[in-house]
């Protein structure tokens, strides 16, 4: 079963993000290096990415003649994608174990992360006959 | 390369050659991880030249020379490494010979200790997947990791973690004593039924190349019948495989939506593949030694042989779901055997029985429960409630087809009138 493990956060939270000290960054950066690591070699790893800042984000519609049209302002509250691991695991629960893993990544100041991942799983192909 | 009507005579070849070989090599080198490294080099190296040069005069004898010249090489670099280290290890050889000195008898041999080695139950289910469709298989790494999805380097982590689990466990290369034999035989069977299902569960298009894993373990449970034709429950899983993919082409329509059994064109179900499913159980069951594999294909087989939905021996496909409901405690099997009662006597006494499996803790939030009960009161004519508890189970199940399926039950309910 494949779920997908996601880091949101407000655009207050990425302004904070930008001012944390090279230590701080620095520590973040190798933990997640080591959890991708950690995710390849035990064989669960299938996908992850990371997202650049919101700031330039744009919500997209067409217009009748199916043209672009864009829109970037949103409100101070909406939670932005900052990044995702995708996995390949047995269980949900082994999902919400690496969940909790990524969680921990470092927070400013020599913190323990109190991130929270938003879980879901990943829809796969058709189920067993159906009656 | 997976998926048999694509496959070259030599492909074909190589798979059948890859667990005989890999077992030749086991024997002389006594290490399971290495010899399954030698014999992937070795198929690699029969593709590009059988293809050029054509089919060898033996080809089981030069595969097993490859492999083992790779074998040679690699312990030799691997000497020479400790000796630098200046470590030297005592191997110990892990090997029984067979009883026999018939060469056909210990080819049959060898291919039946890998796979009770590559299902044994130290492995996670993924691992033993991956690596009995490599090692007895004879599948690539990538055509595995393509076939389930997730991307080659986690495949091949996965499969080197399984060889080193078999490593360290010290499992020998021979067959498991009379008192685990049955535990094992169980586990090498539902590794398979896994792998079909994989494959089953996928649906046509884009995903045919996933489709394949079902024919892959038909090939491979048709071995496991021929090495052991007078176990009934390996016949069987054998049977249920044949039956259940027999009804492959009806259970999509042309826009790719799923349909139901008692919705499917039985036309197009596979008249052959059911003969033959029905031929083998027939002779398996009067053995005696019913078992889960053996009920669940003669309830298949009691579907594949209405020609129409409405003649369907619903008491008998009931009486079996009641013998396989004592035999394991499977909230699953009760599940089903709430719809059996409900087609036999009545949709209340289906729902009432629904009701009772509500306290299983192991269908809680599952959305077979919901999906069950949505479909039991609409035959009763409760078309509020089925919508709901549809919806439910749309929002429950992590299989898109089936989500459509459900969504698109419950949009037809809502567009008829009331009755």
């Amino acid at each position: 079963m494949k779920y997908i493990l996601m880091m949101n956060g407000s655009k207050s939270n990425f302004e904070a993000y930008a001012k944390w000290s090279k230590e701080d960054l620095q520590r973040n950066t190798a933990f997640m290096r080591a959890f991708s690591k950690e995710l390849k070699d035990s064989g669960v790893f299938v996908a992850a990415e990371g997202l650049a800042f919101p700031d330039r984000a744009k919500l997209v519609r067409a217009d009748s003649d199916g043209e672009p049209i864009t829109d970037g302002v949103f409100p101070e509250s909406k939670e932005f994608l900052a990044g995702y691991w995708i996995v390949d695991v047995e269980s949900a629960e082994q999902a919400y174990r690496i969940a909790a893993r990524a969680s921990m990544a470092p927070g400013p100041g020599e913190t323990r992360g109190t991130m929270p991942i938003e879980v879901r799983e990943v829809l796969s192909g058709a189920p067993k006959d159906l009656l | 390369m997976i998926g048999l009507p694509l496959d070259t005579p030599i492909e074909i070849l190589l798979r059948e050659l890859t667990p005989q070989v890999l077992g030749a090599v086991i024997r002389r080198f006594h290490d399971f991880s290495s010899a399954e490294d030698a014999v992937q080099e070795a198929l690699i190296a029969a593709v590009g030249q059988w293809a050029r040069d054509g089919v060898p005069a033996n080809p089981r004898g030069w595969l097993i020379q490859v492999a083992c010249r790779r074998m040679t090489d690699h312990i030799r670099s691997e000497s020479a490494r400790r000796r630098r280290e200046n470590q030297m290890l005592a191997e110990k050889p892990h090997v029984v010979e067979p009883s026999t000195t018939d060469a056909a008898q210990e080819e049959e041999y060898d291919t039946l200790v890998l796979l009770f080695m590559c299902c044994h139950p130290a492995l996670t289910p993924a691992s033993a997947i991956a690596l009995t469709l490599r090692a007895v298989g004879g599948l690539t790494t990538a055509e595995i990791a393509h076939a389930f999805l997730v991307p080659e380097a986690t495949m091949a982590q996965r499969i080197s973690r399984a060889k080193q689990t078999i490593k360290s466990s010290g499992i020998p290369f021979q067959l498991p004593t009379a008192e685990e034999r049955a535990q094992r035989q169980r586990a090498v069977l539902h590794v398979l039924y896994l792998i079909f299902n994989e494959g089953y569960t996928s649906s046509g298009g884009a995903d045919l190349r996933r489709a394949d894993l079902s024919m892959e373990a038909i090939r491979l449970m048709r071995i496991v019948h021929s090495l052991q034709p007078h176990d009934p429950e390996v016949a069987g899983l054998l049977v249920l495989m044949l039956l259940t993919d027999a009804r492959r082409l009806a259970r999509t329509n042309e826009a790719g939506e799923l349909v139901s059994l008692m919705q499917q064109d039985r036309s197009r179900w596979d008249a052959q593949q059911i003969a033959e499913g029905i031929a083998l159980l027939s002779r398996t069951l009067p053995q005696g030694a019913v078992g889960p594999y053996q009920l669940q294909a003669a309830i298949a087989a009691v579907h594949d042989e209405a020609a129409k939905a409405e003649d369907t021996d619903w008491p008998q496909i009931l009486a079996l779901y009641e013998l396989l409901k004592r035999m394991s405690d499977n909230p699953m099997v009760s599940l089903n055997y709430a719809i059996a009662a409900a087609m036999v006597n009545g949709p209340t006494k289906g729902l009432e029985l629904v009701d009772a499996l509500e306290a299983d803790t192991r269908l809680a939030d599952h959305h077979r429960l919901d999906a069950v009960r949505a479909h039991l009161l609409e035959l009763a004519g409760d078309h509020m409630a089925a919508i709901r508890h549809y919806r439910a189970a749309a929002g429950k199940t992590g299989n898109l087809p089936e989500r459509n399926y459900l969504l698109t039950q419950a949009a037809r309910l809502s567009n008829e009138p009331q009755k």
